[in-house]
């Protein structure tokens, strides 16, 4: 071993070379394989005014494949993605579409109304608006004169 | 997941791709593919593109997929936190089978791009008679 012959000196000077090689190597190889498997579905949160919208990229999903569900202010996200396909006779050459369940769950930045919330889907993009409730709302209080 | 062009297609030993005019992220689409006895079926996913906004174009044996997002930003709200960035897609393959074109079928639903591609009649062999001398 290389780095055997250095124990005298109590440090190894090649340890911290191999340990950034290392990290190099696992960049690298995340970089080829499209990074760690990330939550699904990403997500994207736009803030209004008086309400939050949460966008989801869901392709292949329609409205009956997705279940919202609202808590407070807890958004969950589940359903099912399916497999392309599994009739009759096939040879794969290529495989990268995940399929299987996926639940989420989101927190946001406040409690939404769960009567006023929208859900709309539009080219495998999903987008919820999520109203703040009327009397959630910050309120401006007047300083009275004295 | 979509995965940024940039690393991959130089994997791909092909040349550097040219430079776009638009300052816009472009992913590859994860992609299936498999082949049945008379055709093979292309899956691309590219969430946020609209049916009128994929290009489909087959030279020789080479297949381009490409779909343009619709840059979809709810209007009146501000980004707070992001996982994923809205993008075109793009997508080169080389078909090892003669495709038939006339019968080529596309659909693309849901962000989804389904193509299914004929594969040719293999020409007839013809039999060769030899002239008797």
């Amino acid at each position: 071993m290389l780095g055997s012959g250095f124990g005298q000196f109590g440090v190894d000077p090649f340890a911290e070379m191999r340990r950034m090689q290392n990290d190099m190597n696992r960049l690298a190889s995340s970089y080829a394989r499209g990074a760690e498997p990330r939550d699904f579905p990403p997500v994207n949160l736009w803030l209004g005014e008086h309400s939050v919208v949460v966008t989801a990229e869901l392709p292949g999903a329609s409205r009956d494949d997705v279940t919202i569900s609202l808590q407070e202010d807890v958004l969950t996200l589940q359903g099912e993605r399916k497999p392309a396909s599994s009739d009759g006779e096939i040879v794969w050459h290529r495989r990268e579409r995940a399929s299987g369940r996926f639940s989420r769950t989101i927190q946001l930045p406040f409690r939404a109304d769960p009567d006023r919330v929208q859900a709309r889907f539009s080219n495998g993009t999903l987008e919820i608006e999520l109203p703040r409730p009327e009397a959630d709302r910050p309120r401006r209080i007047e300083i009275r004169a004295g | 997941m979509a995965q940024q062009v940039e690393t991959v297609g130089r994997s791909a030993g092909q040349n550097q791709p040219a430079e776009r005019t638009m300052n816009r992220q472009l992913f590859l689409p994860a992609t299936d593919i498999y082949e049945t006895r008379d055709s093979l079926v292309v899956v691309a996913e590219m969430p946020g593109v609209a049916p009128d906004a994929v290009d489909i174009t087959l030279e020789r044996r080479v297949l381009t997929i490409r779909g343009r997002a619709g840059g979809h930003q709810p209007s009146g709200y501000r980004q707070v936190y992001g996982e994923y960035v809205e993008g075109d897609y793009e997508r080169v393959f080389t078909l090892s089978e003669d495709i038939d074109r006339d019968r080529i079928e596309a659909t693309h639903r849901d962000g989804v791009l389904h193509l299914k591609l004929p594969k040719a009649e293999p020409a007839k062999a013809r039999k060769i008679e030899l002239k008797v001398g």
